[in-house]
């Protein structure tokens, strides 16, 4: 029974009932509420209130309205704005530029061009295995790439031991394309980006590349 | 075969990877309860719109700290009531929202006034707009965004046993809101 006294704390149960009324309440303390309910009177007229709350509380909140469109106008706006500035910051701008490329992209384009992309990679792989696989004079100036001229490069020299498919791995990293060699010394032309990147940047990308396991030199190719 | 909604919390993985598309449809779930509930504290439509894109916003750049401890909604929630509440604290600061300010924290002494003759429904529902902040926003949290005690406790930052005590108090003093409007519910 619940005590008339208006001023009195609630008993548990009686504290609990908003939350049986939602339907939020664990199934131990749903179950103990269940149970009172059946021989407890007051408690029943309790839950009938709690209802009447629940529904018109949710009546209350949908006449509220919602915001207009321009919220989101406004929203993806500042995350653009707020991509691009992230992006010029970045030191690997072109992985930058990909990432906003292939997020305005449509699921469907999405996946065309990821087949397009794993025949790219294929063909590059089959090409690099080509390339190590042939003596050094019978592949001097091989090809990849038509267009040698527009863009940022870098000449890489990849150590002996570095297999085609680290390379491929290492080229995707980079968001690079291998455009031209090897040289009578060995070292490849990598393309980083089809525009012409600060100078700051350039550097920082190559003093990354030294880094790697499988490059014996790299430097800017201006 | 009907295609299954990504869970809001792929979604917020797909948002730390910087997926546009999966911003736009979380936004799309959620922008309107937690509009709501801004607007219930606000009880300004500029200020709730300001404050969700900001929300939002903040959703796009922090998504990877999100650790799934809480529902994402719980989460959305907690964001939007710490701008809520900082907003209304930096108004206070300079004075220039006393109103609202003095509407939140004091409730109508004259509910007769306010509440004409309107039915039953209507009536609750206008002591519903009368409650304070504190017990106005329990209610909403537990009516209509459906969440539990723990939850509750988590988005307002205080002890299970207080939400369970501060939403009855909050019940008792609708009670009392209601019985002055005219109707009487029989309790407390």
């Amino acid at each position: 029974m619940i005590p008339s006294d208006t001023e009195r704390a609630p008993t548990e149960l009686e504290a609990l009932l908003p939350w049986y009324a939602a339907g939020t309440l664990r199934r131990r303390d749903r179950q103990r509420i269940e149970e009172a309910l059946r021989s407890d009177a007051d408690l029943a007229r309790q839950v009938d209130l709690v209802r009447e709350e629940f529904s018109e509380t949710i009546h209350f909140n949908e006449t509220l309205g919602a915001p207009p469109p321009r919220v989101l106008d406004r929203l993806m706006a500042s995350i653009d704005a707020e991509t691009d500035a992230a992006r010029k910051r970045a030191p690997g701008a072109v992985a930058g530029w990909l990432t906003g490329f292939f997020a305005n992209l449509s699921p469907r384009t999405m996946a065309v061009a990821a087949s397009f992309a794993m025949l790219a990679i294929s063909l590059q792989a089959f090409m690099l295995v080509d390339i190590f696989t042939k003596p050094q004079n019978e592949i001097s100036g091989y090809g990849l790439s038509v267009e040698h001229r527009n863009g940022t490069f870098a000449m890489v020299r990849f150590a002996r031991q570095a297999s085609a498919g680290e390379i491929t791995n290492f080229l995707q990293n980079y968001q690079a394309t291998l455009v031209d060699g090897p040289t009578p010394g060995g070292l490849y032309r990598v393309r980083l980006a089809m525009t012409s990147l600060a100078k700051e940047e350039l550097a920082h990308i190559v003093q990354r590349m030294r880094k790697e396991r499988i490059v014996e030199t790299a430097e800017a190719d201006e | 075969m009907a295609m299954q909604a990504p869970a809001d919390e792929a979604l917020i993985g797909r948002i730390a990877r910087g997926d546009r598309l999966a911003m736009q449809v979380l936004f799309a779930r959620h922008h309107v309860r937690i509009y709501r509930y801004v607007l219930r504290l606000l009880r300004d439509e500029m200020a709730a719109e300001d404050v969700i894109g900001d929300v939002f916003l903040d959703v796009w750049r922090q998504a990877n700290r999100f650790e799934g401890r809480s529902a994402v909604s719980t989460w959305l929630i907690a964001i939007a009531r710490f701008k809520a509440l900082s907003l209304l604290r930096k108004r206070r600061e300079v004075g220039l929202d006393e109103e609202t300010a003095e509407a939140i924290e004091e409730t109508s002494d004259d509910p007769e006034l306010a509440v004409t003759k309107q039915d039953k429904g209507e009536k609750l529902r206008k002591c519903l707009a009368l409650l304070s902040r504190e017990h106005r926003e329990v209610i909403d949290l537990v009516y209509y965004h459906e969440k539990s005690v723990e939850e509750v406790a988590q988005i307002v930052g205080i002890p299970e046993n207080t939400v369970k005590t501060r939403m009855f108090y909050a019940r008792k003093k609708l009670g009392d809101l209601c019985r002055m409007a005219g109707i009487d519910r029989g309790w407390p």
